[in-house]
């Protein structure tokens, strides 16, 4: 079968569906427009009124924030599950089984999974009713639910996997007899695990860390659900523009959104080389 | 580590995974729970009563949205994606074993399609359907606002098969003369079947759940998940959960179904993929 025939359908989506809307994007960005109507121009009108802006600047400050405490924890705590599940689970079976519980929940509705913190979180959920009952605290507090808190620990929530799964790959390539040479050479666990492991699974921490920060960066439904409105978010304020009409200013936002994400991910690109680490 | 008596350290960590896992599932199923509230019962326990009244009133004409026709549409739109899935990859995934012109440039911009902000990508899918004065359908746009996301984890699968296929299986069956299509209906297809699997599990999950690149790209019907999202604003009963509870069923249905079929493929692999010990025949 001839190579072009078989990549054909993937670079047809690709081009429609992704191409073309970004191209559009591009375009749209440097319309004009009115209350009712988008007029085809080419003014920087839309850029510069998005530098111009103080809020620009501290909704990117706080969508940085979500990015990084997401990405600190979920790398704290994929990087940990994955070396529970590498280095102490010892047979392949449990192994496996014990990976498809972490992923199971991947499968399911982000809607969902973020819907099911609201009876946990809640002025009168569980958590509060805990805490009451234990005397830790008299009032129910209210920044379990809609607020930062909340925000964080649903990424935390929702991201874990992304994280979890590259660690865990890098860590099942490493040689065993690399951890061996280093017992033999008298290292103990903690200089194993720092000397050696964590060298080793960079890659995975890298390809990670692509998939939880543009994850976070372009998130905005998790930050309005979560947050209860009450945080800003680029992708939401970009989701805002939009639903009042100003496609011309939500476009010029997605490019600049855009721009950022793939110079991110770019800086983590030139660590590793994907192909290799499948 | 890998001394023969459990360590301190395994105690810690297996607990900080125990721990994790209920951080996973312990909310999901509070709200299975708590859609079986009864007629009285509110959004938060105590359970007041046992009841499946909130499943009925799903299935009340009307009462909450269009759940039947958004949950049909999800359903099918995801069995569609499942398959495109499969078959885009597989056939993609194939062409990568061998070295082309921009290859690499294809496999980043398949990339570029996982990394893109979702909100980005329904909001131009939307503006080019507007722009080409085409109406955006759940079937077309949709579509291929969903493709844009299964794509890429599929091609990663892939990619990841292909790395550790041997290659000397399809050059036995091409020595013995068999034909391209030959190879692939009875070696290739066999031996990465079950992977296959994994791929339309990821196509049919991801569409079914996807909010974010259907939000603008559906058209004027909702799917599922644009439906619950609307319902979290305006409804204020156990619906809601109830709705959840269904959705998370059929996902952990399809998950269990896809399983199923990988065991059952790996168990024919293994029957008919080895004649060793049968002597010679």
């Amino acid at each position: 079968m001839n190579i072009q025939l078989q990549i054909l359908p993937l670079l047809s989506v690709l081009f429609l569906f992704l191409v073309a809307p970004v191209v559009i994007i591009l375009a749209v960005s440097f319309w004009d427009y009115t209350e009712f109507s988008l007029i085809p121009d080419f003014v920087l009108t839309n850029y510069i009124e998005i530098f111009e802006s103080g809020v620009t600047y501290s909704t990117y400050l706080n969508t940085f924030k979500f990015a990084f405490l997401g990405w600190l924890f979920t790398v704290i705590i994929g990087f940990t599950l994955a070396y529970f599940l590498a280095f102490h689970v010892r047979t392949l079976r449990w192994q496996i089984i014990l990976f498809l519980i972490c992923t199971i929940p991947f499968w399911t509705s982000n809607i969902i999974r973020m819907i099911a913190w609201i009876p946990v979180l809640g002025r009168n959920g569980l958590m509060n009713s805990l805490l009451l009952e234990l005397g830790v605290i008299s009032e129910p507090l209210e920044w379990l639910l809609y607020s930062d808190f909340a925000v964080i620990l649903a990424f935390v929530h929702l991201y874990t996997l992304f994280m979890l799964v590259p660690i865990f790959n890098s860590m099942m390539r490493i040689d065993k007899s690399i951890i061996e040479a280093a017992q033999d050479m008298g290292a103990n666990s903690l200089q194993i695990l720092i000397n050696v492991i964590v060298p080793l699974c960079l890659p995975g921490i890298a390809i990670g860390t692509i998939f939880v920060v543009s994850l976070i960066m372009g998130d905005f439904i998790t930050v309005q659900a979560m947050s209860g409105g009450q945080s800003a978010s680029v992708g939401l304020a970009m989701n805002n523009k939009r639903a009042l009409l100003q496609y011309p200013a939500a476009a010029a936002d997605a490019i600049i959104l855009l721009c950022v994400v793939l110079g991110m991910v770019a800086i983590l690109m030139r660590t590793i080389n994907i192909r290799k680490e499948l | 580590m890998f001394s023969k008596n459990r360590k301190t350290s395994f105690y810690i960590l297996a607990a900080f995974f125990c721990l994790f896992v209920f951080f996973l599932y312990g909310p999901m199923f509070a709200i299975i729970t708590l859609s079986f509230q009864g007629p009285n019962g509110g959004l938060t326990f105590p359970m007041n009563g046992f009841s499946t009244h909130w499943f009925s009133k799903l299935f009340q004409e009307q009462r909450v949205g269009d759940f039947q026709g958004s949950f049909s549409r999800s359903l099918t739109l995801a069995v569609i994606v499942m398959v495109a899935t499969v078959v885009i990859s597989l056939s993609a995934g194939m062409a990568f074993r061998k070295k082309f012109k921009f290859s690499n440039s294809l496999f980043y911009l398949t990339i570029s399609s996982l990394i893109i902000p979702s909100i980005l990508l329904t909001l131009g899918i939307g503006l080019l359907f507007d722009r080409l004065g085409l109406e955006g359908h759940w079937y077309t746009s949709g579509l291929g606002a969903h493709l844009t996301w299964t794509l890429p984890f599929g091609l990663l699968i892939m990619f990841a098969v292909f790395n550790r296929f041997d290659k000397s299986y399809e050059e036995a069956a091409r020595d013995l003369g068999a034909t391209n299509w030959q190879v692939l209906r009875f070696v290739l297809l066999p031996i990465i079947g079950p992977s296959l699997v994994g791929v339309g599990l990821f196509g049919f999950t991801l569409s079914f759940d996807e909010f974010a690149r259907s939000l603008l790209s559906v058209g004027s019907k909702n799917t599922l998940p644009l439906e619950i999202f609307g319902m979290t604003t305006t409804v204020t009963t156990p619906t809601l959960y109830a709705l959840g509870t269904l959705t998370t069923f059929v996902s952990f249905s399809i998950i269990a179904i896809c399983f199923g079929v990988i065991v059952i493929l790996e168990k024919r692999k293994k029957k008919f993929g080895d004649d060793s010990g049968k002597g010679l025949i």
